[in-house]
């Protein structure tokens, strides 16, 4: 059996303040294979972008990585020296983020940026580099390649600004992109060239990503496989047929029926009550429980250990029902 | 037949026009450099009619850039219209004066898009709440915290919240403080401008079915402005889809999701992610949305139009009846 | 009616979660997060200006003004030396035969009168200004900001000198003079943050709601544009000290009968040669310490007014 391009095993992050190191999430296992598209969901305070800053090792103080191995094609990144993760970022693992802004120097062309990006991990004569940057931005679907090297971030519209961000993450063909809500502040038809282009881009090169996302309905429509956070865990995961189709945690199923889409125009949404608990507000046990219709108190004391099915895992002490085989 | 009530709102060919022209030192340097320096006309609304009956909810769907915030700050009278009428129950505002004048101001409220800046970062809860019934005296004062702690419980949150700042409470929280601050001057119509788009989806349907039972209790009209057709979809009773400061198509809400005829709401509809598919092959629309200070010649839609035909770049389409209730601007229903 | 979000107020404090055990990583990234001014500095250095100002005549052993108790025979005494009288002078003597001590008091609590009151009242007058502008737009903007830059092309020493030599000598001239120069700075800061606020959703409520203009600009509009002001206003004590110590020096400043610190420092720049170190370099100090106690208040008021802390 090959060894997962991801592997990440009980990933803790902690946030230290004042009062003590409150866990930004815990007990994080995620499995990742070579080409696959996993989506991570969440709400805010679920944990999903501190789960992909820890993988990418960009936690800063006051936040820590306490615990827990990152195994990249085998290789703890955790153990890795700064210099080694540094030649790795850019080159083998890339992020996305959801303001192109934060890849996106606004004072140099675009040029330069992409030249450096490749120039900090391989000597490539200036023109062949150039050429790959034209493909790269050809491969996005930028108009005019060329001309549009010499342009600067504003020149851009938001869809293509993160167009292009893309562009500079998919230059060193690396085998993962860590996608941070790239989309969720773009139109809906810009969202959809967006996705297409990623789709491309993942099946040409057989790139990995980690879509970490709130939209479910996206998910839905570009992943293999989700992992649902709340409060800083893994409540679920599986397959995205599995887990839409037929939740097993109550969060998961109380987020679909929220949906207007999945409802009746016009009849009450069911809702989930309450709101999604801030780092220092958690229970012991399930960070859900307080809201959970299904709670009993032991939910709210004790942590729920994972269920595992093949290929299938929840953390839950009542779950919803297993479909009829 | 008994004589019709006149819609709470009803636009008349309303135009939105921003004109930002030179200054003094730009026409300095376009005048050495032999550009001379353009005035920009921003042409956000161009040409709206809608009626909105008491009631009804009206879903106004686009991108950005279409106009529909703009519209929505028209209708609740924080933009004069450059061209165009706009009539408060039968009246055309831009007449009304005094009393009449306050009534439509404070008939026509507006919910904002953004939970943060919404509220005055500097004021209580209970301040925000009670600002306007102290100064328009709606209210005696002895009886403000009343009506401060009823309007908190009416949105869903309990009476301890009235001494807290807005930074103190949740982005939900906020927004229902903003909802709760357009109730207190009981009006009779509200502008939602994406009230829901910066909220998490477990808070969205609480938002949602807050926005359902008002309407239902305090028998409100809204204008829900959205680009979350999931959304509109489900509290609308009419749709209106804008596109660059035009609505191209309106009809009722099953007949919109049904049968859309107009090939931008056929993209739109094609484009929102659907939680019900599986693995999808994106074959997206081309092209960008184009700006509202540059807009294609005569349908703006053309260029990202997969049917579009040489008439489409010369001639505006008008918005006819092609459907009981259902009008479209589309050459291609001709 | 909805229910009240009961959710938050279900949990019990002692059910919650509790924080991890401390660890050594932990209390230095702590050490680092605490690395701004202490509070107790800002608190100390409040509790001695103030001190000073309230209580300079009845701590100074001698009044400075009183020409009538000065003995020029006492003149140029070093630190520490006695008078006929019996007095010891702390810091020595000037040439005039004033207590350096005495006089370095009552000198800060005329340069810190001076600093506070041209500060306030540059403050109060640049911001309305600066506010109307930026809420009415159009002509009335394009008009004040005009008078602004009008005003912000003359270097501040040179109208300061020229109007002080119309107005002639004095505390309050000085003040005068400040303050004609400075609003402008804060017009245009003010105008600045109240054109980017007056943007935001919640003043597009309050004319929703109908309330009048002045009342959104003063309740609404200034309260949450102050910030930027005041960071400029508390550097700007420090600078108008500085500014009212330099006219002095250069003679233009308070008379001589009412010495602040910074005619004390010139009057004792002449004998810095000669070594009589003490008749300069005592007001200096006390200058300094003055400014930097100052910038060490400003930095925590700063802190206090922010209503997210």
């Amino acid at each position: 059996m090959t060894i997962p391009l991801l592997e990440v095993q009980d990933l803790q992050t902690v946030f230290h303040t004042e009062e003590g190191a409150w866990p930004a999430v815990s007990d994080i296992d995620i499995r990742l294979e070579a080409g696959e598209i996993l989506g991570l969901v969440g709400e805010s305070g679920s944990g999903k972008s501190v789960t992909g800053f820890s993988i990418f090792g960009m936690i800063d103080a006051p936040g820590e990585v306490t615990q827990g191995k990152v195994l990249f094609k085998g290789q703890d990144l955790r153990e890795l020296s700064a210099e080694s993760m540094r030649k790795l970022r850019g080159d083998r693992i890339a992020m996305i983020f959801q303001d192109p802004l934060m890849t996106l120097n606004p004072v140099l062309r675009i040029e330069e940026q992409m030249l450096e990006a490749i120039d900090a991990h391989q000597k490539l004569p200036k023109a062949q580099a150039l050429q790959r940057c034209v493909e790269a931005l050809a491969m996005v679907g930028i108009p005019a390649p060329e001309k549009r090297l010499r342009s600067y971030p504003h020149e851009f519209s938001g869809g293509m600004r993160q167009r292009v961000a893309i562009a500079i993450a998919m230059l060193n063909r690396p085998d993962l992109i860590i996608c941070d809500e790239p989309t969720t502040a773009l139109d809906v038809t810009i969202q959809g060239q967006i996705l297409y282009r990623m789709q491309q881009i993942c099946q040409a090169q057989g790139t990995a990503l980690i879509w970490i996302t709130h939209d479910l309905g996206v998910i839905a429509e570009l992943a293999d496989r989700v992992a649902v956070m709340y409060g800083g865990r893994i409540v679920e995961t599986g397959t995205v047929a599995e887990v839409l189709d037929a939740p097993r945690h109550p969060y998961t199923q109380g987020l679909l029926n929220s949906l207007p889409a999945q409802a009746t125009p016009g009849e009450r949404l069911t809702q989930i009550n309450g709101m999604a608990p801030s780092l220092s507000g958690r229970v012991p046990g399930c960070a859900f429980a307080p809201r959970c219709s299904r709670a009993i108190p032991r939910c709210v004391d004790e942590q729920p250990p994972v269920t595992t099915i093949p290929g299938r895992a929840f953390r839950c002490f009542v779950p919803l029902e297993a479909p009829a085989a | 037949m008994t004589a019709m009530t006149p819609p709470v709102i009803e636009l008349r060919d309303v135009h939105k026009r921003f004109v930002s022209a030179p200054d003094l030192l730009q026409k300095i340097v376009g005048a050495v450099a032999r550009q001379p320096a353009q005035t920009r006309t921003v042409h956000a609304v161009n040409g709206v009619n809608l009626q909105i009956a008491k009631g009804e909810v009206l879903g106004l769907v686009g991108e950005s850039g279409c106009g529909k915030s703009t519209l929505g700050r028209v209708v609740a009278g924080l933009h004069p219209a450059t061209e165009g009428q706009l009539l408060y129950k039968g009246q055309d505002v831009s007449q009304l004066g005094g009393q009449d004048k306050l009534a439509y101001t404070l008939g026509v409220q507006m919910v904002f898009q953004d939970p943060q800046a919404s509220l005055n970062p500097r004021q209580k809860l209970h301040q925000i709440l009670g600002e306007a019934l102290h100064v328009h005296k709606l209210a005696p004062a002895a009886e403000v915290p009343g009506k401060v702690d009823a309007a908190l419980a009416e949105v869903g949150l309990a009476s301890e919240y009235r001494a807290r700042l807005p930074h103190q409470i949740s982005g939900g929280q906020r927004q229902r403080i903003g909802i709760a601050r357009a109730l207190m001057v009981t009006p009779e119509f509200l502008v939602c401008d994406e009230p829901v788009a910066a909220l998490d989806v477990s808070i969205q349907a609480q938002v949602i079915n807050l926005f359902m039972d008002l309407r239902a209790q305090r028998g409100l009209t809204y204008l829900f402005i959205s680009h979350d057709l999931g959304v509109v979809r489900h509290i609308s009773d009419k749709v209106a889809i804008m596109y660059l400061g035009k609505i191209v198509e309106m009809a009722p809400t099953a007949e919109i999701f049904g049968q859309a005829q107009h090939p931008y709401t056929q993209a739109l509809l094609a484009e929102v992610p659907d939680v019900g598919r599986r693995k999808r092959v994106f074959t997206p629309i081309k092209g960008e949305i184009p700006s509202p200070l540059n807009p294609p010649s005569g349908c703006t839609f053309h260029p990202r139009c997969p049917h579009a035909m040489e008439r489409c770049k010369q001639e505006v389409p008008r918005l006819r009846e092609t459907a009981a209730g259902h009008v479209t601007a589309c050459h291609l229903l001709d | 009616m909805m229910q009240p979000d009961k959710s938050l107020m279900t949990i019990d404090p002692s059910k919650r979660a509790q924080p991890l055990q401390d660890t050594p990583q932990r209390r230095a990234i702590l050490k680092k997060l605490r690395s701004k001014p202490s509070v107790k500095g800002a608190v100390i250095a409040l509790v001695l200006l103030l001190a000073v100002v309230l209580l300079a005549p009845f701590l100074s052993p001698q009044n400075p003004y009183d020409l009538g108790a000065l003995d020029l025979m006492d003149g140029r005494l070093k630190p520490m030396s006695e008078a006929a009288s019996g007095m010891t002078y702390w810091l020595g003597t000037d040439d005039q035969g004033r207590d350096m001590l005495s006089a370095i008091l009552h000198g800060l609590r005329i340069s810190l009168m001076v600093g506070l009151s041209a500060v306030v009242l540059a403050t109060i007058i640049g911001s309305l200004v600066g506010l109307v502008a930026a809420y009415f737009g159009g002509w009335v903007d394009t008009v004040l900001m005009r008078i602004v830059d009008f005003i912000l092309g003359f270097p501040t020493i040179l109208v300061a000198l020229v109007l002080l030599a119309i107005l002639g000598r004095g505390v309050d001239k000085v003040v005068i003079a400040i303050v004609l120069v400075q609003w402008a700075h804060y017009a245009r800061i003010m105008r600045g943050r109240a054109l980017q606020e007056r943007k935001k959703e919640y003043i597009e409520a309050a004319k929703n709601l109908g309330f009048p203009g002045w009342r959104i600009m003063t309740r609404h509009l200034l309260p949450n544009c102050m910030g930027p002001v005041m960071v400029f206003a508390t550097i700007q004590i420090a600078n108008a000290i500085v500014l009212e110590a330099t006219l002095s020096f250069l003679g233009v400043g308070v008379p001589i009968t009412e010495p602040s610190l910074g005619l004390l420092i010139a009057n004792g720049f002449q004998y810095l040669m000669s070594g009589d170190y003490w008749i300069s370099m005592f007001p200096g100090l006390a200058l300094l310490a003055l400014i930097l106690s100052i910038n060490l208040i400003g930095d925590r008021l700063r802190e206090a007014l922010d209503p997210r802390k």
